[in-house]
Order: C-alpha cells, then sequence, then structure tokens
C-alpha cells in the first residue's frame, strides 16, 4: 500500500474464511444459575462460611452429639462463676450452669427463629412483591402503600410491640412472627423492580403471542428471571432474623428465660460483666460466628449472581 | 505520491487480556491516510475496526493495550505518547464523533455548557464572551437553527439526529486535521443519516479535513469514501479505491460482504444486475429473482380495514391528551406472499404488527384473519388463532429467555397448546431445529450461548413450532451483521416457499424490503402514504416521501456495472 491508488488484497491463506455463525458446541451449557455455582465453587470465602452454617445446622439439630451435659439438669450453685474444668470447658454462669451446654442447646433456638423469619419474609415478601410487579395498576398502588407503611416502622420496635401483648404465651413461632411481618416490604421491593424491568422484556411479549396465560408466565419466566437478588439478600436476612431474635431476648421482650438461647444467655450475663465476663463473651461469640458465616455466604451469592461483580474480579 | 500522508499506520497491534489468556483484536493493521482524503473502515462486529480507530487516539475499552506497530500522525509517533502529548493531539488535532448520540452528552449539562467545554479544552477561544460565540458558531456550522436558543437546552429536548451534529459539531470545533467517525449514523433513521452525512461531507470537504469512517454498511462506505478498507477478524483483508473494491472484489471475504449488502442488492437489482459469483450461499440478488418466479396469487389472508390506535399520553395534572400511533391504515395481504410495513421510526409501523397480534388493543377498525373478525373473538378463538400467527421480533438478546433451554423455549409453544406427547414434541423441536439449520447439539444449551444470528434462528423455530399461516417478523434481521442478515434472509424465503407461510415483515430498511417483500406499505406518521408492489414502488414511487426514503438508501447513488 504505497499510495492511495494501489488495491490491496490479503493473500487468502492469512485470514482463512470461516464457516458464518457456526455453532461452537465445546463447552458446557451455562446460564445465570450455573455460572453462579460454577463461580462460588471457585471462592475459599464459600468454603468457609458453607462449613460454619453446616457445623450450626448440625449442632442445631444435634446437640446430644457435643455435649453429655443436659444444660439446665445439673446446675449446681457450689458451681456458681466458676471457671473451666474438666468437661466445662467454657465455665459455669452464676446459676452454676454449664456454658457451652447452654450455648449448645441454644443454637436451635436461634437458627429456627432465623429460618422461620426468612421463610415468613421471603413467602409474603415474593407472593406481593410478584403480584404488586407484574399485575401492577391499582393493586401495585395498594401492595406498595401498604409496604410502605410497614417499612416505616422500625421492626425490633415493632416486635417490642407485638411480644409484649403476647406476654404470656411467647415461643418460638411467635417470636418469628413478630420479626417477620414487619421485614418483608424490603424483600418485596426488590423482587418488584426486579420484576417491573423484567416484564416488558420481548420474550414475555414472544410468550403472550404463543397464547401462554399470564399466570404462567410470571411462574415460569418472569420469577425465575427476577429472584437472583432476592436470593442474595435472602441469605443476609436470615443473619439479622437470628440477630433481631437476641435483641429482642436481651431487651426482656424476647423468649421466656425458660429457653435456652443465646440472647437469654447474653442477657442473663449483664449483671456477671464484672465478675465473670467470660458468661457475657462465649454466647456473644457463637452469635457473631453464626451471622458472620451467614453474611458472608449471603456475599458470596451475591456477588456470584452479579455477572458485573464476577468480571470486574 | 511524493507528500507524507497525514496518518501511517504501520503493522499495529491491539490486544484485549481476558481469562482465557490475551486476544488479540487488531493484528498487523497498516494504513494511510493522505490529507483531506476519505477512508472507510468496513466490517461486522468483533472484525476491529472501531478499536482500531479507538487505538488511533488511545481510546480503547476497558485493559486493550496497543502491543506492537506505530501510529504516526502528522509526524508524530502516538504508540507510546505521553498523555499529555495525546491530550494535545485530542480534540485539537484529531476529533471523534462517537457511535451513540443517546449516551454521548451528559444529560444533566445543557448542550452549551458541553459544546463550550470542549471549546474550551482545544484553547479555541478564551474569555467567556467568545467561547460562547464559538459555540453558537459550532451550532450553526452543525446545521442547527436558532442556535444561540438551543445552547441553552439539555440533550433529552433533541432527537437523535440533532444529537448527532451536536456531537459532530463538537468533534469539528477546533478545525482537527482528522476527523474520525465511529459508526455515526448506524442509530438514525436513513434519511437522517443521509442529510447528516452530506452535512459531514460539507464540512470536511470545505476545510480539507481527512475522515476515517467506520461502518459495517459496504454501500454507505463506499457512497462516502474514496478508499475502502475491508477488515476481517482483526486483519485487513483488502483495501483500494472503493469503485473498484465494489465492483471487482478480490477476496473471498469481499466477495461475500458485497453479495450480502442489501443496500447493494437491492441496487443491482434495480439495474438489472446480478453478482455471477460463485459464492452464491450470501447472494441476495438471488434470493429477490427467485421470489419473482414463483409468485403466486392466493386468497386474501389478512385484511386490515381503517385501523387505528390512539393512546392517550398523560398530561399536566389529571388531563390527558390523545396521540394517534396508527391513524386508519388499510391493507391486505395474500396468503403465502410478503407484506413490507416500511417506515422510520415513530411512523406506527410496529404498533400495527402489535394490534394484528392481538397485543394491543384496536381503537377502531377491524383486523380480519381467515375471515375472522379479531375483535370480536372471545378468549378460546384468540387462543386458537395464537397457534396460526407467530411473531418474530427485533432483538434477538431479548426475545428468549435466558433461563430457559433452547429445547424448552422451542417447544413452549407445543406445550402451552397441548400438541403431542413428550416423545412426539422432542421429535418435532429436532424437525424444527433441522428447519432452521441449527445442530441438535444446541438444544441443552441457554441463550446466552449463541449468536445473535443464531439467536434469531431459535426464535423463527418457535414461530414454526405451531405450523403457523402467519409469521410477523418486526425488524427481524436488523440487529444482525450483514452476513448473518443474508443468511437468516435466504432462510426465511426457503421456510416460505416450503411452508407457504405469509409474511408480514417490518423494517425502516428499504433495502431489505427490495430483496423480500412482493408487496411495501410505506407508512409514515401512522399513515400508510403509499402502497403497491414492491417493483412498483421501487421503480417509480409517486410519493416524494418514499422517493426521499429510497435515495436514502446508502450506495443508491454509486454506480455499478457500467
Amino acid at each position: 500500500m504505497a499510495n492511495k491508488q494501489t488495491h490491496f488484497v490479503a493473500p487468502e491463506n492469512e485470514t482463512p474464511l470461516m464457516a458464518v455463525d457456526s455453532v461452537t458446541g465445546d463447552s458446557q451449557p451455562s446460564n445465570l444459575w450455573l455460572d453462579a455455582w460454577r463461580d462460588m465453587r471457585r471462592r475459599p470465602m464459600f468454603y468457609i462460611s458453607g462449613a460454619l452454617i453446616l457445623l450450626v445446622i448440625f449442632v442445631a439439630l444435634f446437640p446430644g452429639v457435643f455435649t453429655a451435659e443436659p444444660p439446665n439438669d445439673k446446675c449446681y450453685l457450689s458451681n456458681s462463676n466458676a471457671g473451666p474444668m474438666w468437661g466445662h470447658p467454657l465455665g459455669f454462669t452464676r446459676q452454676g450452669c454449664d456454658i457451652f451446654a447452654r450455648i449448645v442447646y441454644g443454637t436451635s433456638t436461634s437458627l429456627t427463629v432465623g429460618i422461620l423469619v426468612t421463610i415468613l419474609t421471603m413467602g409474603v415478601g415474593i407472593v406481593l412483591g410478584a403480584i404488586a410487579g407484574f399485575y401492577g395498576k391499582w393493586i401495585d398502588a395498594v401492595l406498595s402503600r401498604v409496604g410502605d407503611i410497614f417499612f416505616a416502622i422500625p421492626y425490633i420496635l415493632a416486635a417490642v410491640v407485638v411480644m409484649s401483648v403476647f406476654s404470656h404465651n411467647r415461643n418460638v413461632v411467635v417470636i418469628a412472627l413478630a420479626i417477620g411481618i414487619f421485614a418483608w416490604p424490603s424483600t418485596a421491593r426488590v423482587l418488584r423492580a426486579e420484576i417491573l424491568r423484567v416484564k416488558n422484556s420481548d420474550f414475555v411479549m414472544a410468550s403472550t403471542a404463543i397464547g401462554v396465560s399470564r399466570s404462567r408466565i410470571l411462574w415460569r419466566h418472569v420469577l425465575p428471571n427476577s429472584i437472583a437478588p432476592v436470593i442474595a439478600i435472602t441469605t443476609m436476612s436470615l443473619a439479622g432474623a437470628i440477630v433481631a431474635e437476641a435483641t429482642l431476648s436481651f431487651l426482656g421482650v424476647g423468649l421466656p428465660s425458660s429457653f435456652m438461647s443465646w440472647g437469654n444467655d447474653i442477657s442473663q450475663a449483664q449483671s456477671d460483666i464484672r465478675t465473670n465476663p467470660m458468661t457475657l463473651i462465649w454466647p456473644s461469640l457463637a452469635l457473631s460466628i453464626t451471622v458472620l458465616a451467614f453474611i458472608m455466604m449471603g456475599e458470596v451469592i451475591r456477588e456470584a449472581l452479579d455477572p458485573k461483580a464476577r468480571a470486574s474480579r | 505520491m511524493s507528500e507524507q500522508p497525514l496518518l501511517r499506520i504501520t503493522n499495529l497491534q491491539v490486544e484485549f487480556p481476558t481469562q482465557g489468556g490475551a486476544v488479540r483484536a487488531v493484528d498487523g493493521v497498516n494504513l494511510e491516510l493522505f490529507a483531506g482524503q476519505t477512508l472507510a473502515i468496513v466490517g461486522e462486529s468483533g472484525s476491529g475496526k472501531s478499536t482500531t480507530a479507538h487505538a488511533i487516539v488511545d481510546l480503547l475499552p476497558g485493559a486493550g493495550k496497543v502491543t506492537g506497530g506505530s501510529i504516526l500522525f502528522d509526524g508524530q509517533e502516538l504508540v507510546g505518547a505521553t498523555a499529555a502529548q495525546l491530550e494535545h493531539v485530542r480534540g485539537r488535532q484529531i476529533g471523534f464523533v462517537p457511535q451513540d448520540p443517546m449516551s454521548n452528552l451528559n444529560p444533566v449539562w445543557s448542550v452549551g455548557f458541553q459544546v463550550e467545554e470542549a471549546i474550551r479544552a482545544n484553547g479555541v477561544a478564551t474569555g467567556k464572551q467568545e467561547v460562547r460565540e464559538a459555540a453558537i458558531d459550532v451550532l450553526r456550522k452543525a446545521g442547527l437553527a436558532d442556535a444561540d436558543r438551543r445552547l441553552k437546552q439539555f440533550p433529552h429536548q433533541f432527537s437523535g439526529g440533532m444529537r448527532q451534529r451536536v456531537l459532530i459539531g463538537i468533534g469539528l470545533s477546533a478545525n482537527p486535521k482528522l476527523l474520525i467517525a465511529d459508526e455515526p449514523t448506524s442509530a438514525l433513521d436513513v434519511t437522517v443519516q443521509r442529510t447528516i452525512l452530506d452535512h459531514l461531507d460539507e464540512l470536511t470537504r470545505e476545510k480539507g479535513t481527512s475522515v476515517i469512517l467506520i461502518t459495517h454498511d459496504l454501500g454507505l462506505a463506499a457512497e462516502r469514501a474514496e478508499q475502502l478498507v475491508v477488515m476481517y477478524r482483526g486483519k485487513i483483508v483488502e483495501s483500494g479505491p472503493s469503485r473498484e473494491i465494489l465492483t471487482n472484489p478480490q477476496h473471498p471475504y469481499t466477495k461475500r460482504l458485497v453479495a450480502a449488502a442489501p443496500s447493494l442488492a437491492s441496487r443491482r437489482l434495480t439495474a438489472g444486475l446480478s453478482v455471477s459469483s460463485a459464492d452464491s450461499e450470501f447472494d441476495l440478488t438471488a434470493v429477490a429473482s427467485k421470489r419473482a418466479s414463483q409468485t403466486t396469487v392466493g386468497e386474501v389472508a389478512i385484511s386490515l380495514a381503517d385501523v387505528s390506535k390512539v393512546y392517550s399520553i398523560r398530561g399536566s395534572g389529571f388531563k390527558s391528551t390523545p396521540f394517534t400511533a396508527v391513524d386508519s391504515v388499510s391493507f391486505d395481504i395474500k396468503r403465502g406472499t410478503t407484506m413490507a410495513l416500511v417506515g422510520e421510526s415513530g411512523s406506527g409501523k410496529s404498533t400495527v404488527a402489535k394490534m394484528l397480534l392481538g397485543l394491543e388493543k384496536v381503537t377502531s377498525g377491524s383486523i380480519v384473519i381467515d375471515g375472522q373478525d379479531v375483535s370480536s373473538l372471545n378468549a378460546k378463538e384468540l387462543f386458537a388463532l395464537r397457534g396460526r400467527m407467530q411473531p418474530v421480533f427485533q432483538d434477538p438478546y431479548g426475545s428468549l429467555d435466558p433461563l430457559r433451554n433452547i429445547a424448552n423455549t422451542i417447544a413452549e409453544p407445543l406445550v402451552t397448546h397441548h400438541v403431542g406427547t413428550r416423545a412426539e414434541r422432542t421429535a418435532r423441536v429436532r424437525e424444527l431445529l433441522e428447519q432452521v439449520s441449527l445442530p441438535w447439539s444446541i438444544s441443552s444449551r441457554y441463550p446466552g450461548e449463541l449468536s445473535g444470528g443464531q439467536r434469531q434462528r431459535v426464535a423463527i423455530a418457535r414461530a414454526l413450532a405451531l405450523k403457523p399461516d402467519i409469521v410477523v417478523l418486526d425488524e427481524a434481521v436488523s440487529a444482525l451483521d450483514v452476513l448473518v442478515q443474508a443468511q437468516i434472509l435466504q432462510l426465511l424465503a426457503e421456510l416460505q416457499s416450503e411452508l407457504e407461510l405469509t409474511y408480514l415483515f417490518i423494517t425502516h430498511d428499504l433495502a431489505v424490503v427490495r430483496v423480500i417483500a412482493d408487496e411495501v406499505c410505506v407508512m409514515n406518521k401512522g399513515q400508510i402514504v403509499e402502497a403497491g408492489t414492491t417493483s412498483r414502488i421501487f421503480e417509480s414511487p409517486t410519493q416524494e416521501y418514499t422517493q426521499n426514503l429510497l435515495d436514502a438508501i446508502p450506495g443508491a447513488n454509486i454506480r455499478l456495472g457500467a
């Protein structure tokens, strides 16, 4: 190409012609979920938090495997505030109960509350968020305002009120309801926003033109494409619910002291903070590690489900 | 040629690091551009044409890096130049017009502010008053009437064409020696495209500015530039004087492009020429002449009579103003033929399609399909009708559910209409994939893994699943690269003759119409301006609007053959 008049033609063998639009079929099938799953399995954080979560679940299901000591049967005042000894690795509370046994048996309470609250917020949030986002119009207006009202009330404050009303029959289900009823609007909001985005896609129009019913379009096409952010916040809200239970129990409006829960343990340890700080520290540590595990898992899932975050790593 | 070229690129290499190692996007590009010349770089997406242009002004996206070669501009080496040196070159000596006029103006600042910013940055003028005057001058030269009032307006108050004028004005504001225009008009309507390119020609010729025009449209490139560079997979496969390349392409890839470009095919048809190339796989002229020889006159399949659609647009307070998107449109489509509905954006052509498909309600008028009035159908009859009439949409990235695999996607109409057993449905999916020339192996894959053309094939397979009589193609090939577009057009033509389909083909691209349609309706502002057979419309349009559209087909002014 010495000057502009030259007609240059590259030798053919330099850039051999490829078939137009040929199918390359050597990779594994991939979509958002498969990619996210592959991505998660490459991250150490997934294994660390996963192992911790599995441990917590196992402890909650089979507390007897970890301690031979039934937590409340053998509380001897002679052991009050005693330090660790053989068979009692974390020492004793003021009542002379074994701290380790109480933590082990308290796990199931915390976890049950967390799971119940999550099921409740997910259930209510997904149903209401999906209906509001997909059907729109006045349904959306009504549901969104109801959500706004619940959202405006701080849920710990609301739970305190509810728990005071039920002061005579407090149990795990009641506390989960009290927390969950005020926690669903954020799930509903996130889902509604996603559904508003997805429902205008061409593939929804294509399905409508095929003759697929509205409810089936919502169920088969719109919801699966909008659920990712909800899944990501769910594991984190589970952690939030565990903390909320502990907070309520600490404030004295949670589970009655006959229930073994980390919140109750922390609450009762307040008075001994100077004399025996370990009674406060051990259940707090159990709580922190469990919450941290769920938050870490939530973070891993969130990043895996966000292709942009994945690309920038 | 004793004079020095303004721009000389030798052996340019550009790489993008990815997870799977570095990808070479541009591999050994050489080109020369003299002062006052226009050069067009043509290629498909991913050919490296934009990357080459971006490398010149060091605006490579992401982690892209020039890894070798040299870019000599006006005696100055740009590869390895410092940021300060490049800033001096950028804007002042090399202007840049980006691709998308919608996203390249900052919506929070007035247009005037952005023009003034460019003027100040390039040191064209200093002092508040002078800068302002220079800005008005730039907008006026860019062809915007009452420029001083426009200065205070914001980008959303400008149409796409006006924004692109502003961007061209900004690009030329410092009287650069070279202007790089990266697909400057591919987002615009053809008539707007023509006026903008005419204007660009005028401005650059006046000042003797060299231009590098990046485009995917061979017709456009040949019309606007004396020199043509064809890129394929990061390399230049052919370069030289445009006319010569068009009439006598040497490299097989260029031959393919020339045969597949709708603008050129439409030109050849009008001139009564055919490309007698061995690579007939992509010859659109052949597709069209085959069609012409087998046109059958059947009974009317679809009939629209005085169909109107009025939307109410929410105004201030509780008031709403009516907006007529479609204004008493009437046409008939005969069975087994293709009717093209052509118009620019906002002409109401897609609304007609949605009403026909029952996705939008008709405000007044009637749509009769096979003797049934669509508006009087109950839910059950509408459901049955949907089985006989299927759409294919424009955006192959949006029309398939990303979380359902290809087999499930194609089988969805069968499942919805309770057709066959599971095994029969699988067999039908296999047959459909074969019809659209896709291997069975992709049935377990997801849309994200397929190219645009492959997705469009899947969308066509899904539309054909219920053996419909009518297929509504709403800009079905507009988003595809020319070669892929040619393949899909060919596929559509084959399927039509095989299955006796009736097509309503909605497009803004008259060149494609010439190839695929039997009859044409030209729409403007909700009304049908002109209707007739394709050859009649193309050979003797009676309306000025149609004539303008025809003239705006890129490459319409190129003389071929003679």
